[in-house]
């Protein structure tokens, strides 16, 4: 019992030490755009839509699972072993294009932080200059271990989606009965939407964050075990705040009313009849989420652009030593920052551009992550072994019809 | 004639023709061969109509931009994969290696070779390392559009390249090492910080291979200079026990314990036992006390004398210490029973008479501390009283152990 204890013990304590990369990317996940096809789902449908995040959790737990035992195991990032396998000019054009997509992710993160703020009575033209710079000295003046903790404290503010749920007291039987029975109905707005939900839960950043925190935080393969465990604690936490926002949204607007939303604040002044506190909670929450993201976006997309062209990169570096990492990153900002400020910038086509080139870029990415993690040379006795390869072969095939179909559906939405 | 010069992205698809003027095939890839000369390209792999055939150096009538490769020889043989060929293409674009005047890790984008005339051949001989924006810019384009027009466009971007000479590959397999004649002796002359921060750009593998080969007292020098407390243990756990108890024996006991107290006990322990027994028992010693506490801040590093001793008594044990020299400042005077008793100031000794006696040098407050001693109140110890060295007593008031200025920078870097 004893020699039980203390191995419980022992692997809560490598459980605590591997905390960090799993968990933040997923989290993030829920990031402005994540929050606003939720609030979509719930003010529309109601619960009808709850039982699709089962099945979106597995399908997260999988493609994380496979990028995070990539960095354990080689040791290297995700864009590293792309270069190192399929050689430059591949690795070139989806840096292209992730640097283009994570842009427009960017955009829309810093509109997150004007609208969320805006509610609040602050003007986008104080806000959203403010929380650039506040960006910008935090990666450059900090280290990935501070930043991390930060990081991890900002997971914790998601407890506010949580609050303003129980807040609006929606109908927990009905929440809890859908939350496992599939419905599905078909009706066009129904179909697209859940389409939706499950396209924006793959995001081709996340693999390349992913990777890259784990290698930084020197998991090794033989920590492993437990951080599998940490990606899939991840992923269920990142469904269970999608399932507080569905039903906030499903209890405080879709029960008064159903009707479309166009934007996550919208959907916060919703929740307004329900009390103060389940507003303030629910923009809060809108916040949070908009700026951890903008955070993390622009330092990954330097990170994986640099390391998979061979430029010098780091935050420990000085800026006469890596020039393009530093160049990169500061326009994502300044550029990302800078459109919301700017009258009449022709947003919301960005963002569907972004998804375009979004569904180009992440059919390559999962078909590469998949085709080097069964690379035996590479990965030794790590490889998927066969049901969890045909798991992660469907999931690969499943997301990219989503993606396409995603996409397709957004342009003609247009 | 001038030396001209072509790059791997234009020798790769470049045409090959026979002794006729016949067409037989596009290069594919070339290889050096090492162990037969460090620069020259010694095989070009030909893709033939069926299969790949090996081209040697001295079956090469001509090579040019415009003209492709002429032979002077029909008998060509089939490709087989040679373990003594380092292959350009395979082996090396797109790979890591050390930059070793750089002192970095560098991606290779593209290689450049100058055409030598040699006993009326032409002869490829590998120049540089091409890394930075011209060499992407070449790689992006191959194939899409002329190579003269790609030379062109790229003078405009300055060139970035590092010479083959000081180009060091990363080989993980010790046998593909050999053959291949890669050692990395040349890291060894490098600033062993330096070396730490190559070593932590490098994946596991490669990491691995480095620290297999390099010599043991480098090893140890770079290996703690490596920032991250857990990729030192990694480091170290991913060695043969040999090679790693080699590595902490030359380490200062202190950071010793400090690696082997993040390794687990089953590790550390076989490491411990391939140890010679003097350095043993002080790591041990050491291992035993809490990582935040004075005791797992000291290192046992220290010239200690009896509190009777001169000047002249001093010198004689600095010189049998040679190898404690280095960051030694104060000497300790200890009594019959080794308890520490004064601190005394090197720089004070050297100006002293020889029968001076040492007792008279020390300083007037002795300020030590216990082990047990938070790690807190070490660093407030230190700033409070400007110290460079504080000895660390145990519960008797024994010398235990010195607490320096490094260590102590360490901690607060930490935080």
């Amino acid at each position: 019992m004893k020699a039980l204890l203390s191995r419980f013990r022992y692997h809560l304590a490598v459980f605590f030490a591997v905390l960090g990369p799993g968990f933040i990317t997923a989290v993030v996940d829920n990031d402005s755009g994540g929050i606003l096809t939720y609030s979509q789902a719930g003010a529309r449908f109601g619960y009808l839509p709850l039982w699709t995040l089962l099945p979106i959790t597995v399908l997260l737990i999988i493609a994380q699972e496979m990028c995070s035992r990539m960095g354990a195991v080689t040791g290297k990032g995700l864009s590293d072993l792309i270069r190192e396998e399929f050689g430059l000019r591949i690795t070139f054009i989806m840096m292209a294009l992730l640097v283009v997509v994570n842009l427009t992710n960017v955009m829309s993160e810093f509109a997150g932080v004007a609208t969320s703020l805006e509610l609040f009575g602050i003007s986008r033209f104080i806000s959203v200059p403010l929380a650039a710079a506040a960006v910008w000295f935090l990666v450059v003046k900090g280290n990935y271990q501070s930043v991390e903790k930060i990081f991890l404290f900002a997971c914790v503010f998601y407890v506010t989606y949580v609050i303003s749920g129980f807040l609006v007291k929606p109908d927990w039987k009905e929440a809890a009965l859908y939350s496992v029975k599939p419905v599905l109905l078909l009706e066009p707005a129904y179909i697209y939407m859940l389409i939706g939900m499950v396209g924006t839960t793959i995001a081709p950043w996340m693999q390349f964050y992913l990777q890259a925190a784990v290698v930084e935080k020197g998991i090794t393969a033989k920590e492993y075990a437990e951080s599998r465990i940490e990606v899939i604690v991840g992923c269920v936490m990142t469904a269970v705040i999608a399932f507080f926002i569905i039903v906030a949204c499903a209890g405080a607007i879709y029960a008064t009313g159903p009707k479309d939303i166009k934007d996550a604040s919208e959907a916060a002044v919703g929740l307004k009849p329900f009390g103060q506190y389940a507003f303030l909670l629910f923009s809060a929450g809108l916040f949070n989420a908009s700026i951890f993201a903008a955070c993390i976006l622009p330092l990954s997309t330097a990170y994986s652009v640099c390391e998979g062209l061979g430029f010098e990169s780091g935050v420990n570096k000085r800026l006469r030593e890596a020039p393009i990492f530093y160049f990169l990153y500061t326009a994502l900002i300044v550029v990302g920052a800078g459109v919301i400020l700017w009258p009449n910038f022709p947003l919301v086509k960005m963002i569907l551009l972004s998804q375009v080139l979004n569904g180009v870029l992440l059919p390559l990415v999962l078909i590469f992550m998949i085709l080097l993690i069964n690379k035996k040379d590479l990965m030794g006795e790590w490889t998927n072994s066969g049901w969890v390869n045909a798991a992660s072969w469907f999931t690969v095939v499943f997301m990219i019809g989503l993606t396409l179909a995603y996409v397709a559906i957004s342009i003609r939405g247009v | 004639m001038a030396e001209q010069l072509l790059y791997f992205t234009e020798l790769i698809s470049m045409p090959v023709y026979d002794l006729k003027g016949r067409r037989i095939g596009r290069v594919k890839d070339a290889a050096v061969v090492p162990l037969v000369h460090p620069s020259r390209l010694d095989r070009i792999l030909v893709g033939g109509e069926f299969s790949w055939l090996t081209l040697r150096y001295d079956q090469i009538r001509s090579i040019s931009l415009d003209e492709g490769i002429h032979l002077n020889d029909e008998q060509l043989v089939p490709y087989h994969d040679d373990e003594y060929m380092l292959r350009l293409s395979r082996d090396l674009l797109d790979q890591q290696i050390i930059d070793v005047t750089g002192r970095k890790v560098v991606r290779v984008n593209d290689v450049t070779m100058a055409i030598v005339q040699e006993n009326g051949r032409d002869i490829l001989a590998v120049l540089e390392i091409d890394i930075g924006i011209r060499s992407i810019f070449r790689r992006v384009l191959q194939g899409v559009m002329p190579p003269r027009w790609i030379r062109r466009l790229q003078r405009r971007i300055p060139p970035n390249s590092i010479s083959w000479e000081f180009a060091n590959v990363v080989e993980p397999d010790p046998q593909r090492r050999l053959r291949l004649n890669i050692s990395y002796s040349k890291l060894e002359q490098m600033h062993p910080a330096d070396l730490a921060d190559i070593v932590e750009e490098l994946g596991p593998a490669e990491r691995e291979a480095i620290f297999e080969t390099i010599d043991s007292e480098v090893a140890a020098e770079a290996l703690s200079e490596v920032e991250d407390l857990k990729m030192q243990a990694n480091i170290l756990e991913s060695l043969e026990p040999e090679k790693a108890a080699d590595i902490v024996e030359e380490m200062s006991p202190d950071e010793a314990a400090d690696i082997l107290n993040e390794l687990e006990e089953e590790t550390s322990e076989e490491i411990l036992d391939e140890m010679d027994s003097a350095e043993k028992s002080e790591v041990r010693e050491l291992l035993d006390f809490r990582d935040d506490s004075a005791g797992g801040m000291m290192n046992t590093e220290y010239v200690a004398l009896h509190d009777n001793a001169t000047v002249n008594d001093a010198m004689a044990a600095l010189r049998g210490s040679e190898d404690l020299l280095d960051g030694l400042n104060t000497l300790f005077l200890i009594d019959g029973e080794e308890r520490l008793t004064a601190a005394v100031p090197l720089a004070r000794v050297m100006i002293a008479e020889p029968g001076t006696r040492l007792k008279d040098l020390a300083n007037d407050t002795l300020i030590q501390v216990p082990v047990d001693e938070k790690e807190d109140r070490v660093t407030e110890t230190f700033d409070k009283y400007n110290l460079l060295t504080l000895p660390v007593v145990d519960e008797d008031g024994k010398l235990a152990g010195v607490i320096t200025a490094d260590d102590v920078i360490s901690v607060l870097r930490a935080r």
